[in-house]
């Protein structure tokens, strides 16, 4: 018999209600943990962690004289999405992916979601993430990102909500695939028990995106790190040798004549997409950061002339900012024509006075985020916060209201989850990986589903101590 | 077809490993050889690898004297000397790290493990004879594992070159450093023959040598046996037809002028005589040879190492 804390009703559980009755998509899988004796997942979960940290050992090691190496935790119970809900969740990711690639395109031309006063010019043009050089370039299929990972929550009322789109270098989609090939290796019973959609083909999907991405027939393909002190290098290493193709260093390119060459032991070889894992930046030091070692000099002039390619564009973070967030659904019947699929979380944007003023109200109860933060730092989740940390950002609302904005506390689901004293319910978030081509959207069926390890922390990040599980989407 | 960068981590991988090795046997036969007896110049004999390193200076701006417990120290465990078997061991693991991807797991987890081991190693103060031996079999667990589960492609080839490259340095510095001990005559004096039994073992040659040669030890013949004989896998002879071999596989027509030079310098030995390496003298001929081998180094990065 395993010790089972039961979820609160305050908010939504995926396996349980506070009854301790089972959700039907986990009947299966209540079954068959019943079944097993703790001592037996026990010795499951330490393979699993010796097993990671041997490939752990392989990847993860960081530049440190030590070798040591960081471990993203893993439970192993998985987070288990039914079909009709996932068939809700793509339709709305397409519907958004497709109206933030418009939004991009629209912005970097025309311009005519300012124009007809939808959104604000300065809200656009002022913003640190737009990029003037940008304008008028005229991208294949008028693609921007290539790779969306869009965080999603489920909030007490049991309804999906996308927290923020990531269409910068979304990370962590290695972590779906090696949760998925642990979870097969220890626990294959269980996936002759469920039918659990397969998301192994997301490598040779990537791949095909970033074909198509180019106007050429063959084109050549590269995967751009930083380096193998970066700490998603794993990632990195990972992608590239999966889709079978170099894993290059800035150093290892080079601009002639407005074309881009990797220099190899038969010579030059020219580079026609660049799947790169490098900050906009840090990309060119000719024309971002001149101090940057990791770009390629004169890779933004032979991005101009259309003679590469870059996954994701130049520029795209000016429509993941928290600031333009607000704005997605407007995005979406703006562009389409169509009503949003997907719940946007209600933000007050503090630059608004009277948004200002009901968030200066409201403190208690509202989590106030800086608007270029990332990463779960820089912002006050106001239920917990002391006294102190209340007075602070009072402080920082009063000097540069525009660099932050406000969003009811969202009570994100929790799923039960090993810890010390048991299984007891965690929060979580999901993150899956959104493929944009000219020909279509594409994705596979789950993504990564982080989950925050201390009781009641709504903070899922992995650099503030959040571990993953396997995400499963059934098939119907 | 691979990238400059990524073979050239391959080559410097295969060249520490093997430098690490080639350390570790000219330490040993460093000190067993100033323990000699009746040994005139012990504190030149364990100063020799200082010399040979170009760490001379260094050493004695940290040290008065040569003792050769410091030297072992300094030239084995010192992760500050760039030039010790440690820095070496673990500028491997960094060069397979960085390309991880291009060897197999069994490469890996070799090269992670002696540089996690060994600076456990160090840290111990482990007992130097027993260091030696240890740095010997990872080198030969390594080359194991690559010759064994590596895909004989460029990446493998990379490998080699930078090996028997080190190797072929390596051979030709020790072989000088000891070029003044060659008598004129052939000599019978109990110190040589300590001399040179320590130098074949070193090398592992000790066997070799008496199956070749079935006949006392003398100088001649170790040098023979270590600069021409194509069947003695660290004789220099063998690393050039290595480096030849090697470079013939590596595609693409970047490479011709090093290929040229590796051949160049195989045919050379082929038909050289002891004699007339004599009669050019052994040192000036090493001293040629280590400009041949650092030309050749340069061919092979220009051609395909360099970012051009």
């Amino acid at each position: 018999m395993h010790a089972l804390t039961l979820p609160h009703s305050s908010h939504y559980d995926e396996m349980l209600l506070s009854s301790g009755a089972v959700r039907p998509h986990y009947q299966g899988f209540a079954e068959w943990l019943q079944a097993q004796t703790p001592e037996a997942l026990s010795r499951k979960r330490e393979e699993a962690n010796q097993r990671f940290h041997r490939v752990g050992i392989t990847f993860s090691v960081y530049g440190d004289e030590s070798g040591a190496e960081r471990l993203i935790p893993f439970d192993t119970i998985p987070r288990i999405v039914p079909a009709a809900e996932w068939r809700a969740l793509e339709a709305g990711m397409r519907q958004r992916v497709k109206a933030l690639n418009a939004f991009l395109h629209d912005i970097y031309h025309d311009h005519a979601i300012v124009k007809a006063g939808i959104i604000p010019a300065e809200q656009v043009f002022t913003n640190a993430q737009y990029q003037p050089a940008m304008q008028g370039i005229d991208l294949p299929d008028q693609i921007y990102a290539h790779i969306t990972g869009v965080d999603i929550i489920r909030h007490a009322d049991g309804q999906y909500y996308v927290l923020e789109d990531n269409l910068r270098v979304p990370s962590g989609v290695s972590y779906m695939l090696e949760n998925r090939k642990m979870m097969m290796r220890l626990f294959p019973e269980l996936f002759a028990r469920h039918a659990v959609g397969v998301v192994d083909q997301y490598p040779a999907l990537l791949l095909s995106t970033l074909r198509q991405a180019s106007r050429i027939d063959n084109p050549t393909v590269v995967v751009l790190t930083p380096g193998h002190y970066n700490s998603a290098y794993f990632e990195h290493a990972f992608l590239a040798q999966q889709m079978g193709v170099e894993l290059v260093e800035g150093r290892d390119l080079f601009v002639r004549d407005d074309h881009v060459y990797m220099r190899t032991t038969a010579g030059h070889k020219q580079v026609d997409v660049i799947y790169r894992r490098i900050d906009d930046a840090f990309l060119d030091p000719l024309a971002f950061r001149p101090d940057s070692m990791l770009g390629v000099p004169g890779l933004l002039s032979a991005y101009r002339q259309g003679n590469v390619i870059l996954a994701n564009a130049i520029g795209t973070g000016v429509a993941d900012d928290k600031s333009i967030y607000p704005y997605v659904p407007e995005m979406i019947r703006f562009y389409l024509g169509e009503e949003p699929l997907l719940n946007n979380v209600p933000t007050w944007q503090c630059r608004k006075p009277e948004d200002l003023q009901y968030v200066l109200e409201h403190l208690d109860e509202l989590v106030v985020k800086e608007v270029h933060g990332a990463g779960g730092y820089g912002m006050l989740i106001g239920p917990v916060a002391s006294e102190e940390e209340k007075q602070l950002f009072r402080d920082k609302l009063a000097t540069d209201p525009a660099g932050y904005i406000a969003q009811p506390t969202l009570c994100l689901s929790s799923c039960p989850t090993f810890v010390e004293a048991g299984i007891a319910p965690r929060h979580l978030d999901l993150r899956p990986f959104v493929l944009s081509s000219g020909k279509d959207i594409t994705m596979v069926p789950g993504g990564l589903t982080r989950v925050a390890l201390k009781a009641g922390s709504l903070v899922v990040n992995s650099s503030q101590g959040g571990g993953t599980k396997d995400t499963w989407v059934l098939e119907d | 077809m691979m990238l400059s960068r990524t073979a050239d981590h391959l080559f410097w991988m295969g060249r520490y490993m093997e430098r690490a090795e080639n350390l570790a046997r000219l330490l040993e036969v460093s000190h067993a050889i100033s323990l000699m007896p009746r040994s005139h110049n012990g504190g030149a004999e364990i100063s020799a690898p200082l010399a040979l390193t170009g760490r001379l200076d260094d050493f004695q701006s940290r040290h008065d004297h040569t003792e050769p417990a410091q030297v072992l120290h300094y030239m084995a465990y010192d992760l500050t000397n760039p030039a010790s078997i440690l820095s070496a061991l673990r500028s491997a693991r960094e060069n397979a790290h960085a390309v991880r991807g291009k060897i197999s797991s069994d490469m890996w987890m070799s090269l992670n493990a002696s540089w996690l081991e060994g600076r456990k190693l160090a840290e111990q103060g482990e007992d130097f004879q027993l260091f030696f031996d240890w740095v010997k079999e990872r080198a030969h667990l390594f080359r194991g594992a690559a010759y064994s589960t590596m895909r004989r492609s460029d990446a493998f080839y990379f490998l080699r070159l930078g090996t028997f490259l080190e190797r072929a340095d390596n051979t030709a510095r020790l072989l000088d450093v000891k070029s003044h001990l060659l008598p004129d005559q052939q000599s019978a004096d109990s110190t040589d023959y300590y001399t040179w039994s320590t130098l074949l073992r070193g090398l592992g040659a000790f066997e070799a040598y008496h199956e070749t040669y079935r006949d006392t030890l003398n100088g001649k013949r170790v040098f023979d046996l270590l600069l021409l004989r194509e069947d003695m896998p660290r004789s220099l002879r063998a690393c050039f037809d290595e480096i030849r071999q090697a470079l013939a596989q590596i595609q693409g027509d970047n490479g011709r002028p090093a290929r040229r030079l590796a051949t160049e310098l195989n045919a050379a030995l082929e038909f050289t005589a002891m004699d007339e390496v004599f009669d050019e003298g052994m040192h000036p001929f090493l001293r040629r040879m280590l400009g041949e081998i650092n030309r050749l180094g340069e061919s092979i990065q220009r051609a395909y190492l360099e970012a051009a």
